[in-house]
């Protein structure tokens, strides 16, 4: 082997030993954050976790029962203002829409997906907070709800797309109108991916802190029902880790391994099951 | 099954209590209209955004003017807001983890499109693509317990004795402040560096490999030479909307920056970034013009964001020609 | 490693050297002279995943000379042509068995980039780097370690390419700036650059118009003295044209392979004949 090649080809062993690293160490950040969390966090979850109120400073135990449900009472809202005005707006840029409508939305969603979640905790504030003159549930909800609409929207529309033209036919041959032949062919059609865009973007406002601190606030109690602020998973482990007692911190690692946890839980889930395969031959 | 064609159309004839939605054409025009407002209603949401940061900014912007961007103050008991030392903040804290985070990622981007067998590279993927759905509150919780405490003992001092010379790495080691912070954000922007990259990369017709490959190039050779000069532009892409995340993260900054509006030249320092001062003060200002500075801030952010992101999608859509479908969501 | 290793055969029936003149799987060929020989396929079989692309094909290649290989689309003949500089490997979940020779070596043995320069390759589709024209052409001399001034390599193999007096006066123009004739040429020009002794090319004038098609041709006969050549085409009238045998091939068997004129002329296979005289394909 001459020399150049020996040069050549130990260059092409050193640079993919390299990038491989970079890979490794990116990848191997999520084990440890795994590793961490269940070894500091876990030791602390107890039955009590889930079921009791905050105990109050000072004293041992408690839980975040309030923080949980409220996490849940935040996503529902969030689903049920987000979900419909995505799905929908989903099918008209896949369906309908003409030519500057579509561009348009298409553009304003894509935009709308970089805007920090802090500055959509402003607006929730100035929309809902600042006319009821306190935080709340709602305001919470529909911050989340907000950060969700574009992803619903454009990966609907996605999919939508890729239902081949075929199917559409077949439908249209048979004399259906379009709303039918949209809502029996090709939703359900793409039935998977839009439902697998739906729970990952659930998924992702789960675990957001900045959008809820000055909309659901936060709750050291229950939160009875929707007009009222809340706690929450995200907003809570912020809280008890910046904090100063021992005791929080500890309650922190233990909401961190079950916001974590049920994060990943539900990608791993949705990415393993939902997107395999596809209702519909691919051509 | 639902799908097929002939499951899915109606063929029985007889009068069923829906049957006259399926007669009557205006059944479409109904639809249509219901999906153009949920699709209106985003536009709407957009506009309503940037016209209520606009106007419940005006007091701040009407008393500042300009100056605002270049003041250093930031005393909400004497009335005296400058937006310098939060967007000085933004800037390193951003600027630090791009300079960790862009090498990284692109080689990572690089190994996995390129040069990995492919069931590896898809496992890796895989666990790259959980590793950007992580809270970020979750990242901060690990930079103040974890993080911080390395750094002050650790990190710090080595990279005073070895790198003192530069006014970067001077001063006191609190474990918090800019580094720290630029630390944890390129930690969590890896992997939207890594997915865009690595589509970008993929994007790049095959051909044009194979070209190189039997010239005789090695593999290495054929990415580095042929692949990331044709995708070059979209790597460029990935690392402004990299950057647009890096500027508008809230929580895991918050949690380690230091949260003091201070400009200093060392890394070491504690400081403050605009999301942050936003996530600490919002909810507690009192005083309309206190809260019109802070939603100016806002506003800030938000216009940096908007350019970054367009400026990043468009690089993008230069080289996949795919546009917005190849960006994380 | 530059000297003739004896072959490694995989079973010792067919165990051949390099000097020896084996005709035993080749049917109606014959080879003149022992040394004509540049590549030697012996018993191949082909995967790709569990689909068996190609049966137990076996085929000489001679030297200086062009061999064409034709059959209908999915036949397996860019298949074959792939494994001789082991392009196949770049796909996913193939499997190569049996034998390739180059010069009696067998190219499993070899490097695989050491064998890339040596078996250079012309795609269906044009597919210049979005480099200038010159730099095309410099790229495999400049991963190699060109020795010598590169402008003349560059200019030399622009030459060989029949394309130097249309370029050079934009060298440094973008190679998309070239038409699709010119563009295929060029990649002629660059495969030529690091001086191969085999040139494959896959369906070369596919993408092209009879002009550009007719250059091409052209030039295959001014390389032939200099250069073995093997093409691909699903056009039966080119393969009459350009090349000295031809290998006819059906569902990934090789059915006849021959020399061009015994071939068109009096098809020793039934198969073959209906092929060439338009009854399929």
């Amino acid at each position: 082997m001459s020399p150049r090649l020996a040069w050549r080809k130990s260059l092409n062993f050193v640079m993919l030993s390299l990038t491989g690293l970079c890979a490794l160490l990116t990848v191997s950040a999520l084990f440890f954050i795994l590793g961490y969390l269940a070894w500091n966090g876990g030791k602390d979850l107890s039955w009590s976790f889930f079921t009791h109120l905050p105990a109050p400073v000072g004293e041992q135990g408690g839980g975040m029962a309030n923080a949980i449900v409220g996490s849940l009472k935040l996503l529902l809202l969030a689903a049920l203002f987000g979900v419909p005005i995505g799905l929908l707006g989903g099918v008209y840029l896949a369906e309908f829409g003409g030519r500057t409508l579509p561009f348009l939305v298409r553009y304003t969603a894509d935009l709308m997906n970089g805007v920090p979640s802090i500055v959509i905790g402003i607006f929730a504030y100035a929309l809902v907070v600042m006319p009821m003159h306190h935080f709340s549930t709602l305001a919470g909800g529909i911050a989340l709800g907000i950060m969700v609409i574009p992803t619903v929207l454009r990966n609907t529309e996605s999919f939508l797309r890729d239902v081949p033209l075929a199917l559409r036919e077949g439908s249209f041959a048979l004399g259906a109108n379009k709303w039918r032949m949209i809502a029996t062919v090709v939703l359900p059609a793409a039935a998977r991916g839009i439902l697998t865009g739906v729970l990952l973007a659930l998924a992702r406002v789960a675990g957001e802190t900045a959008p809820l601190l000055f909309t659901a606030f936060g709750n050291r109690y229950w939160s009875p029902g929707w007009m009222q602020p809340t706690s929450s998973l995200p907003v809570v482990i912020y809280t008890y880790a910046t904090g100063p007692y021992e005791d929080w911190h500890r309650q922190a690692w233990a909401a961190g391994l079950v916001l974590l946890g049920l994060v990943l839980v539900t990608n791993i889930l949705v990415r393993a099951f939902l997107t395999r395969g596809t209702a519909y031959e691919r051509t | 099954m639902a799908t097929t064609p002939n499951a899915a159309t109606p063929t029985d004839f007889t009068v069923s209590p829906r049957s006259w939605l399926r007669r009557w054409t205006g059944a479409d025009e109904i639809a249509h209209f219901i999906t153009l407002v949920a699709a209106a209603a985003l536009l709407l949401i957009a506009v309503l955004l940037v016209y209520q940061l606009w106007t419940l900014s005006a007091e701040a912007r009407a008393k500042f003017g300009w100056s605002f961007f270049i003041t250093k103050t930031w005393d909400p008991v004497a009335g005296d807001f400058g937006a310098l030392p939060f967007i000085y903040g933004t800037l390193v804290t951003s600027a630090v983890a791009l300079f960790i985070a862009v090498p990284l990622g692109v080689g990572a981007a690089i190994f996995l499109a390129e040069l990995a067998p492919p069931k590896l590279s898809s496992s890796l993927t895989f666990v790259s693509d959980l590793l950007a759905a992580v809270p970020s509150v979750i990242y901060g919780l690990l930079g103040v317990f974890l993080l911080v405490p390395v750094m002050r003992t650790t990190v710090q001092p080595a990279l005073k004795k070895t790198l003192g010379f530069l006014p970067l790495f001077r001063g006191p080691s609190y474990g918090i402040g800019f580094l720290t912070a630029g630390i944890v954000l390129a930690i969590m922007i890896v992997p939207f560096v890594l997915s865009v990259s690595r589509e970008v990369l993929l994007g790049v017709p095959r051909d044009q490999r194979e070209a190189a490959l039997a010239l005789g190039a090695t593999k290495w050779e054929s990415t580095w030479k042929v692949v990331v000069p044709a995708a070059r532009i979209g790597i460029f892409g990935s690392v402004f909307l990299a950057l647009a995340r890096a500027l508008g993260e809230t929580m895991a900054v918050t949690m380690v920056i230091g949260n003091n509006p201070k400009i200093a030249a060392s890394l070491f320092s504690p400081g403050y970034s605009i999301a942050s001062v936003l996530a600490n003060e919002f909810s507690e200002a009192t005083g309309n013009l206190y809260l019109s500075a802070l939603i100016e801030l806002g506003l800030v952010l938000f216009l940096l964001t908007f350019v970054l992101n367009g400026l990043a999608r468009l690089l993008i859509l230069v080289t996949t020609a795919r546009g917005s479908g190849v960006l994380p969501t | 490693m530059s000297s003739a290793f004896p072959l490694m055969a995989n079973s010792g029936a067919s165990a051949v050297s390099s000097t020896t003149k084996s005709t035993a799987h080749t049917p109606a060929m014959t080879t003149s002279g022992a040394n004509a020989l540049r590549m030697k396929v012996t018993k191949i079989n082909f995967y790709y995943g569990k689909n068996h692309a190609l049966h137990n094909v076996s085929m000489d290649v001679a030297t200086n000379k062009v061999t064409a290989m034709i059959g209908p689309s999915g036949c397996g003949k860019s298949t074959l042509l792939r494994t001789l500089n082991r392009m196949h490997e770049t796909l996913r979940h193939t499997r190569l068995e049996g034998e390739i020779a180059l010069d009696g070596v067998n190219i499993l043995t070899l490097d695989v980039t050491k064998l890339r320069r040596m078996v250079g390759m012309v795609f269906q589709k044009p597919n210049p780097f979005p480099k200038s024209v010159y730099e095309n052409v410099a790229y495999g001399l400049r991963i190699n370690g060109h020795e010598g001034r590169l402008d003349d390599a560059v200019e030399k193999s622009l030459r060989r390419a029949a394309l130097w007096d249309e370029v050079k006066d934009k060298l440094h123009k973008s190679a998309y700036a070239l038409s699709g004739g010119q563009q295929q040429r060029l990649c002629i020009a660059r495969a030529l650059a690091v001086d191969p002794e085999v040139l494959l090319l896959d369906e070369p004038c596919s993408a092209l118009d009879p002009v550009n098609t007719a250059k091409i041709e052209e030039l295959l006969f001014e390389l032939k003295p200099s250069c073995t050549l093997v093409i691909v085409t699903h056009n039966m009238q080119q393969a009459a044209r350009v090349s000295d045998s031809t290998a006819f091939m059906l569902n990934g068997e090789l059915i006849e392979f021959s020399t061009t004129g015994h071939m068109f002329t009096t098809p020793s296979d039934p198969r073959t004949e209906a092929y060439i005289t338009g009854r399929f394909g």
